[in-house]
């Protein structure tokens, strides 16, 4: 990988007016170009949506992009999104950077466009300069233990309980109290059908 | 299904936890017990029962209600007079069944589940300290939940509605609403959700039962929002309930009568009225269980800022813990109805569906890795990491190995290695140090450098986005994985490249999301605090904070009193620190290539 050409590209969004309207993405569009191993930045209206990740997808082809980068909201909201999205593209996930311009900038900066603007570019320099150092990553799979826990045995507790065993998962159902029912039990009748509650 | 249990200790991730549950000795084996009253009518011991709110009594053996599942006994073994059996043991004579042990012990059972459904439900407000409402001072001042055992067929009174005092039944009835909510005083400043329509419920009871009863409900606001409520609360009218706008300043009784008398503001008719009735019923909120925080402990889960726990994602990912593999239901996440309880619970049961089902799960390529040609098997990496992940032979010197499945990727064996001998996944030095340098590049004096870690302290500033809460924008955020992965490297490049500030942040010590992985961030950051210190750098320009991922307002504030450091870091301040740290860092090479031992590392606190 270390031998390999750097081919970024990096994808800034503009969240309908989420982003757009406090960070100049046009600006932060072209200064991404200026950053080194970047071959081509494009600016969209929604990233995620299905246009934007089509697009990513044509550009890694027509590009030879090996890292991308998506500046848009929070990574802790949309990385598996564009992550999938580059390993439909032939890319491994984790070439896939994310800077968040929304959560941590624009949402929180909309008094100030022309700070949040330098650090939505601040953003897309930091995510560009890691994803120079990033290389592929292979996952692992993991058995599940096909049983669950369900802690307190009121009404919520037995009704997730009963759903999972007629799925066909072993359940363990854990009530504090010498018998299951919980507050619900203690109630005459309830509403809006009025009728018992146990 | 165990009653009487408590979930002691959960360990593991996603897909395989593992579990400890404690449970209690009952003193009755379930399996024999035919529910057949026995040990209860030759029991001695006469206590008040819960279940019926202290209306009626109960045994030291008894059942909690005729229809507890599992229908059996159990012995109280706090009121018991015989956990000496020679004392009393009269129920275990009693018995035919031969089913009592009054010698049971509790019993640890451990579990192997894929998922954890949290349920445990909600407390109750306590209205004692409300005094002008005389909860406790005057008998006919009873609960809502009172007030659901008096009127109930399986109640202490066989569903025959009385006032306490003196076992009449009340003719004119009030209900009071919001007793606990919507208040920042003395309660709590949310909406319960259900109590506008268990009064409205219980108004309609009333009427079934003794038509003839004059009820008034004094409110702020009745709100009957979900599918059928506003039929009920029409219904409610239509039936003669009074319906008041204003919520009493006070009550007072009548000693000879044990009438209660009720001032009370009409906002809508603009006017102080006065009200004699003959039993009150205080409609309570609800507010997060007693034991919530302690059970929010073992499973590493958030509290939001009403004490309720905090969802991965308010909208997007409602039964969600932000720990992968935990998911709620009920009122556990949020004060809510028996309908919305039970749409909870089958959505937390499809979720956990969806990874029992799946056989296997994909863990992340964030794994530590070790470089054994720069390994001394020193050690330190496995007394830092929180999953015992790592194993090494100190006198056979054949270097740490990482057991893969283990790992889940904190970092904090990356941070301590002496020898940078240990590869983070994903976010590796190289990264690392490429986000502060581009961060650092230009302008450094105008920017605070953060360190924030994905879980908790990135998860409050993505919740101050998404409630736009305002902060300065000088700031530059990297994102790890668990605070424990920030290096004292990473820390000092900063100040060398000119940071003004510094913030290290992550999850509140006792919550963090790689179980006690951020006492070795304190504990780092103290040791930089006093190296800084000593190199003539001011301590607090490296700031620690723990922001949790329902902190969205507290994350701004700690930005803006951030902000307010760094302009009080001079040009000549930052010009000595990069000196001084160009010249330690030196210094440290040199001694680094004498010296060839680390120092023993203490324990974490």
């Amino acid at each position: 990988m270390a031998e390999e050409e750097l081919r970024i590209g990096v994808f800034v969004c503009d969240c309908g007016l989420n982003i757009a309207a406090t960070v100049d993405t046009d600006e932060v569009r072209s200064y991404a170009e200026s950053l080194p191993d970047v071959v081509v930045a494009v600016r969209n209206k929604y990233t995620c949506a299905d246009p934007g990740q089509e697009e990513i997808k044509k550009y890694i082809h027509e590009h030879r992009l090996n890292r991308v980068v998506v500046a848009s909201c929070s990574p802790r909201l949309h990385e598996p999104t564009f992550r999938q999205c580059v390993t439909e593209a032939g890319l491994n996930p984790y070439l896939m950077e994310m800077a968040n311009i929304r959560e941590h900038c624009s949402w929180v900066h909309g008094d100030n466009e022309e700070l949040a603007t330098q650090k939505a570019k601040d953003a897309v320099k930091m995510a560009v300069a890691r994803a120079r150092f990033l290389f592929p990553g292979h996952e692992a799979r993991i058995p599940v233990t096909d049983a669950a826990l369900v802690i307190g045995g009121g009404v919520a507790g037995i009704q997730a309980a009963l759903d999972l065993a007629d799925s066909g998962h072993q359940v363990y159902l854990v009530e504090k109290e010498a018998t299951i029912g919980g507050i619900m039990a203690q109630l005459d009748k309830t509403f809006p059908t009025m009728d018992c509650s146990i | 299904m165990m009653t009487l249990s408590e979930v002691e200790e959960v360990s593991g991730y996603i897909g395989n936890f593992k579990v400890r549950v404690r449970r209690k000795a009952r003193f009755v084996d379930v399996k024999e017990c035919n529910a057949c009253d026995k040990c209860a009518e030759v029991c001695p011991v006469v206590v008040p029962d819960e279940f019926q709110h202290g209306f009626s009594s109960r045994k030291a053996a008894y059942i909690p209600h005729p229809q507890a599942v599992p229908s059996a006994y159990v012995i109280d073994m706090v009121q018991c007079l015989g956990n000496n059996p020679i004392a009393c043991a009269k129920c275990v004579e009693a018995c035919e069944k031969k089913c009592i042990d009054l010698n049971m012990q509790d019993e640890i059972v451990e579990l192997d589940v894929g998922t954890i459904i949290v349920a445990t439900g909600m407390g109750v407000y306590d209205p004692t300290p409300l005094d002008e409402y005389g909860y406790t001072r005057f008998p006919n001042v009873v609960t809502s939940m009172e007030f659901e055992r008096l009127i109930c067929g399986s109640g202490p009174t066989n569903g025959h509605l009385v006032r306490p005092s003196d076992q009449q039944t009340p003719k004119r009835i009030g209900f009071i609403q919001c007793v606990g909510s919507r208040t920042e005083n003395r309660g709590n400043p949310y909406c319960s959700n259900v109590c506008c329509m268990n009064t409205v419920k219980d108004s309609l009871l009333i009427k079934e039962h003794y038509p003839n009863t004059e009820i008034y409900v004094f409110y702020m606001d009745i709100r009957a929002f979900g599918k059928g409520f506003e039929d009920l609360f029409r219904r409610s009218k239509e039936e003669g309930v009074h319906y008041i706008r204003g919520l009493p300043g006070e009550i007072t009784e009548d000693p000879a009568t044990g009438n209660l008398i009720l001032k009370v503001e009409n906002t809508t008719a603009a006017r102080v009225e006065e009200y004699e009735l003959d039993m009150v019923v205080l409609s309570l909120g609800l507010e997060p269980a007693e034991d919530l925080s302690k059970l929010a402990g073992i499973l590493n889960l958030s509290l939001s800022s009403d004490g309720f726990v905090m969802e991965s994602h308010p909208k997007l990912k409602p039964v969600d813990a932000p720990t992968p593999g935990i998911y709620f239901a009920g009122c556990v996440e949020a004060p809510k109805d028996v309908k919305d309880s039970v749409t909870q619970a089958g959505a937390a049961a499809a979720r956990s569906s969806i990874i029992l089902n799946a056989g296997t799960i994909t863990s992340e390529a964030i794994k530590a890795v070790v470089e054994l040609d720069k390994c001394t098997s020193c050690g330190v990496c496995v007394k830092v990491c929180p999953y015992k992940a790592i194993n090494v032979d100190v006198k056979a010197k054949t270097g740490a190995q990482i057991v893969a499945a283990a790992c889940a990727g904190c970092g904090t064996c990356a941070a301590e290695c002496k020898f940078d001998a240990i590869t983070m996944q994903h976010f590796t030095d190289e990264q690392i140090l490429a986000q502060i340098d581009a961060a650092l590049e230009q302008e450094p004096e105008e920017k605070t450098l953060a360190f924030l870690c994905n879980w908790c302290s990135y998860g409050g500033g993505d919740l101050a986005g998404t409630s736009r809460f305002k902060y300065p924008p000088n700031n530059r955020f990297i994102r790890t994985m668990c605070s424990g992965r920030v290096d004292e490297k990473f820390i000092l490049h900063a100040f060398e490249k000119g940071a003004p500030i510094v913030l290290l942040s992550g999850c509140h010590i006792g919550d963090c999301h790689y179980i006690d992985a951020n006492h070795w961030t304190k504990r780092r950051a103290e040791k930089l605090w006093a190296r800084l210190e000593k190199l003539g750098i001011r301590p607090e320009r490296l700031q620690l904070e723990w922001i949790s991922s329902a902190e969205g307002a507290r994350f701004a504030r700690i930005m803006r009193e951030l902000e307010e450091m760094r302009q009080k870091v001079t040009p000549e301040e930052i010009e000595h620190t990069k000196k001084a740290l160009a010249e330690y860092r030196l210094s440290k090479k040199k001694s680094k290539e004498e010296e060839e031992t680390p120092e023993p590392q203490p324990e974490p606190a």
